[in-house]
């Protein structure tokens, strides 16, 4: 029996324009919650839709639940998924919406009341779809992906257009799912909130895979930094100077100096600074979250 | 195949889709039905195209659905939109994604739509059909059409056949809306496209050149409701009309079993 959610091997998809993913590798862990990030038009959705069947790939392969996506029907009574936001029938409600996907993956339709009130839509479960405000058609989205009570759950995007409020909620809901054993594969550009929830992460960048793996290895991969404040731009020169002597890359960014090196350095870095008559006002050893480990490793920092 | 059927009979039973269509078939029914009746001795003819019905046609065994028989093409314009317009709506809505997520046979689903919207012609086609006949049954008497041998045995073959004739073409007409919602993947477009073609170009074709009619498909799809024409006979209509149809239908369910969904 497989221990992989998801496996993808030199996974490929090709247009006349280039590579959407090329050669992709990656494994997802069974009951794991793994974040899927990457800059807009870095390949999810297309690898997201490959791992659904609704796209052939050019090359590779991938399994789900121990299944080749060539035969999607294999293993997608087992995966509730919610692919570029909701889509429904706007003339239906939201309640009835939910019955056609139950009526036709052969759930029974009694699980749609319970689930309308899992994601926080009781009492407009009866209301058309079209009236729905973008979180609550963010909302219908999740439903209809829980419906099979999937082993593995695909969201692309959960969290758009929710409130704090929401977003808080999804994120609960996420970590319950995980703890019943349901692997979870989100993408979000929330990556603050994947940080909170992911144990794995795969991202990409212009289709290609640049990580995948546990999110402590991410982390490790990364150097831990000090943010450094001073009285005077002139003194933040002279720290920056301190740094770069010592051996460790230093900047200035929105006036602040950004070292990189261990918390501990961050002692001789004081006492150096009082040494040489500067005041420093902050000193603050940081590791590295997921947001700057994105933005390092995609390249896509503004 | 039954839950696809079922799934898309939710879709389909909804009032202002179900309603509205009934009513369109009702009211081109009624109009078709009542005109052929009260028009019957007006110079201006009291049938398509100015055509003159005479009472010696209408009091045969086939009057009961003479007038029927001649909305059938109305019915097929009817079907054609709804068909269209309920598979094309899945690329716009972005629904489609969730359809083969839940029920990844593609081919399937194609065929259980079909079925679905089949018996929703099939609805359309028996209320129009009792209509019209109870229509042409009011209004006879006021016309000073005899109706003995409406409902002689030779009266109920000829109801039977027309009903069979005007199903087939209502059913052709749909597969032809479906086929071009798959192709053009927009209800907009499919109808339009369908619409246009059917009701002006054919007739401009016709009106150009009227061999033409000989070969179009809306045309053939009409002679086979109206159980065949002056013109064209009735097996030259079906097999042409199948023809056309079958190579439709093949040509869709494989772009659409092989085409990427991208949206």
């Amino acid at each position: 029996m497989t221990t992989m959610a998801i496996s993808v091997k030199d996974l490929s998809k090709k247009y006349e324009s280039g590579f959407a993913v090329s050669h992709a590798n990656f494994e997802v862990p069974l009951g794991t919650i793994c974040g899927f990030v990457g800059p807009n038009g870095a390949g999810k959705t297309t690898t997201i839709r490959m791992l659904l069947g609704l796209i052939s790939p050019t090359g590779g392969t991938a399994e789900v639940l121990g299944e080749s996506i060539t035969h999607p029907e294999k293993y997608l009574s087992q995966v509730g998924a919610m692919i570029e936001g909701p889509a429904f029938y706007p003339a239906l409600s939201g309640e009835e919406n939910l019955k056609v996907l139950a009526t036709l993956g052969g759930f029974p339709t009694s699980r749609v009341s319970e689930l309308i009130k899992t994601v926080g839509l009781e009492g407009r479960g009866g209301s058309k779809y079209k009236t729905y405000s973008l979180g609550m058609k963010q909302r219908l989205g999740i439903a209809a992906a829980l419906l099979p009570q999937p082993k593995v759950l695909v969201l692309d995007e959960p969290t758009n257009g929710l409130d704090p409020e929401g977003i808080q909620e999804v994120r609960d809901l996420l970590k319950k799912l995980a703890s019943e054993g349901t692997t979870v594969f989100v993408s979000s550009h929330l990556l603050s909130e994947l940080e909170l929830i992911s144990e794995y992460i795969v991202m990409l960048r212009k289709g290609e895979v640049v990580f995948a793996g546990p999110i402590q290895d991410l982390f490790l991969m990364q150097q831990p930094f000090i943010l450094v404040k001073t009285d005077s731009q002139s003194d933040l020169q002279r720290i920056i100077e301190i740094a770069q002597a010592d051996g460790h890359k230093a900047s200035i960014r929105s006036e602040v100096a950004h070292i990189e090196g261990p918390a501990e350095w961050a002692g001789t870095l004081n006492r150096k600074a009082f040494e040489a008559g500067i005041l420093i006002t902050q000193l603050s050893p940081q590791m590295p979250n997921l947001e700057e480990t994105f933005f390092e490793m995609t390249g896509d920092r503004k | 195949m039954i839950r696809i059927v079922l799934a898309e009979w939710r879709k389909l039973r909804r009032p202002t889709l179900f309603l509205g269509t009934i009513g369109a078939a009702l009211f081109f029914t009624g109009l078709t039905s009542t005109f052929l009746y009260l028009m019957i001795d007006s110079e201006r003819g009291n049938s398509d195209r100015g055509r003159q019905v005479s009472r010696a046609v209408l009091e045969l065994s086939g009057g009961s659905v003479y007038a029927f028989a001649s909305v059938g093409g109305l019915l097929g314009i009817i079907a054609l939109c709804v068909f269209a317009a309920q598979t094309a709506q899945e690329y716009t809505y972005g629904t489609l994604r969730n359809l083969l997520v839940r029920q990844p046979g593609r081919v399937r689903i194609l065929f259980g739509k079909l079925i679905a919207m089949k018996i929703f012609a099939l609805l359309m086609i028996a209320i129009s059909a009792v209509v019209s006949i109870g229509i042409s049954y009011f209004l006879s008497d006021r016309a000073k059409v005899s109706t003995n041998l409406w409902f002689t045995a030779d009266g109920y073959h000829e109801i039977g056949k027309t009903l069979l004739n005007v199903t087939i073409s209502v059913i052709f007409y749909g597969i032809t809306g479906m086929i071009l919602g798959l192709l053009l993947r927009s209800p907009i477009s499919a109808i339009s496209i369908g619409v246009l073609w059917i009701l002006i170009i054919e007739n401009l074709l016709g009106a150009v050149k009227p061999v033409f009619l000989k070969w179009m498909p809306g045309n053939q799809f009409t002679t086979i409701a109206q159980g065949g024409s002056q013109d064209l006979s009735y097996m030259h209509a079906l097999t042409l009309g199948t023809s056309y149809v079958v190579v439709g239908a093949i040509v869709a369910t494989v772009l659409f079993s092989r085409r990427d969904v991208s949206n």
